[in-house]
């Protein structure tokens, strides 16, 4: 016979991601009703739930109000210069492959000023995720023109309207040879979560791009209203198409949003081709790169100071 | 009892909100599934307002509050209902 209720408190009444962030540097210093702070909570989630090791992964990156987010986060983490967050996560994953690199930056930053080094990490396909916030401007340095603003739309370097025609990022990234492409908006907040864990698991260049409103320089310069009515946009104006066509998605100003995962298919890794190539061409002289063995500085300063002192007392 | 058995069912939760990091933007208000947050009148250090939940009992606990929040100023968490069984 039930009696009473009472209650059991499951879950401590903690913030769960307050373990993932550096809480002594909050409060960021994003706007109210920017969009990255909740990528970062759905980045955190999706990193708790994906079961990685957190001192195995690396989070790498550029310049702008999306590369705050390495200073943010409580991993090991590399603050690049404007650009060259691929670059300096390409250098990290060679250098260690046992690490998990996550590339964390803005459109501007990969996509323009680092769009070259973002077209050959995908060729290549370099092991590592990039996770791209499109707020469709440069938004720290003033709102200029970026290659992913919409035609049509206003910024500070374009005071009568963009005219240039607008990167198709998935697109752009599949084009390449990324082997995970997914799209979703800072309002997707548990599809988000879900895709960055897969991309997180993902073995190549797994790429997702996350739209994400920015009141200060975008919307109110379009008179597109605030973060909220962004993100209200997004809900209204999205449409889940996992499987598109990456061709198809292209964003235009205030229109459809299709969000998704695009692409998810298998190609040898950088590291994998360059095994099986030397394997081949040098045989047993060639030592591979291995991925589980971490390279240990330590010991190997050990050793050598070793070699040293039986030199010394030859 | 019965109806203390069906309430038991239902998922049961509550939110912690940090008044001193939020501001304002109001995607919690929004997005909050049964609709029980607003913002308050009160102004917290900051000069934003900060949410309140305004009807605890229908809080389910799912966290969307907490997932949108980029201020990680507000979070759900589930407070499980029993029935003893005697």
């Amino acid at each position: 016979m039930a009696e009473e209720l009472y209650d059991i408190e499951v879950a401590v009444p903690e913030n769960p991601i307050e373990s993932f962030l550096r809480m002594d540097r909050m409060p960021h210093i994003w706007c109210p009703g920017c969009g990255i702070g909740t990528t970062v909570n759905c980045f955190a989630r999706a990193l708790e739930t994906s079961g990685l090791d957190l001192d195995k992964v690396a989070i790498v990156s550029g310049i702008g109000c999306t590369g705050r987010v390495a200073g943010y986060v409580r991993l090991d983490s590399f603050h690049t210069t404007h650009g060259r967050a691929i670059p300096f996560a390409s250098g990290l994953k060679l250098a260690n492959p046992s690490l998990k690199v996550v590339v964390y930056s803005g459109d501007g930053d990969l996509t323009a000023i680092g769009g070259n080094h973002f077209i050959h990490a995908a060729r290549r396909n370099l092991d590592m995720t990039v996770i791209l916030i499109n707020n469709f401007i440069y938004g720290m340095t003033g709102g200029q023109v970026a290659p992913t603003t919409p035609i049509g739309a206003s910024a500070s370097t374009a005071p009568h309207g963009s005219f240039e025609e607008a990167f198709n990022l998935p697109f752009l990234a599949e084009s390449c040879g990324a082997v995970y492409v997914a799209r979703w908006t800072a309002y997707h907040v548990r599809h988000l979560t879900k895709a960055i864990k897969e991309a997180l698991l993902k073995k190549g260049f797994s790429f997702v791009e996350i739209l994400a409103p920015c009141p200060t320089l975008y919307s109110r310069r379009n008179k597109l209203g605030d973060g909220l009515d962004q993100m209200v946009y997004y809900k209204n104006s999205s449409e889940i198409k996992n499987g598109a066509e990456t061709k198809s998605v292209a964003l235009d100003l205030q229109g459809k949003i299709i969000v998704g995962k695009f692409v998810d298919k298998e190609r040898p890794t950088y590291i994998d081709a360059m095994n099986e190539h030397f394997r081949k061409r040098l045989g047993d002289r060639y030592i591979p790169s291995d991925e589980n063995k971490e390279p240990n500085p330590c010991l190997e300063r050990k050793s050598r100071s070793a070699a040293s002192a039986g030199r010394a007392s030859f | 009892m019965a109806q203390a058995v069906e309430q038991s069912k239902k998922a049961a939760g509550s939110v912690i909100i940090i008044a001193e990091r939020c501001k304002g933007c109001g995607f919690c208000v929004e997005f909050c599934p049964p609709e029980i947050l607003e913002l308050s009148s009160e102004y917290n250090a900051k000069g934003y307002h900060p949410p309140v939940l305004t009807v605890r009992d229908l809080c389910t606990g799912c966290n969307i509050c907490g997932m949108v929040c980029p201020d990680f100023a507000i979070y759900g968490y589930i407070t499980k209902k029993k029935t003893k069984e005697t």
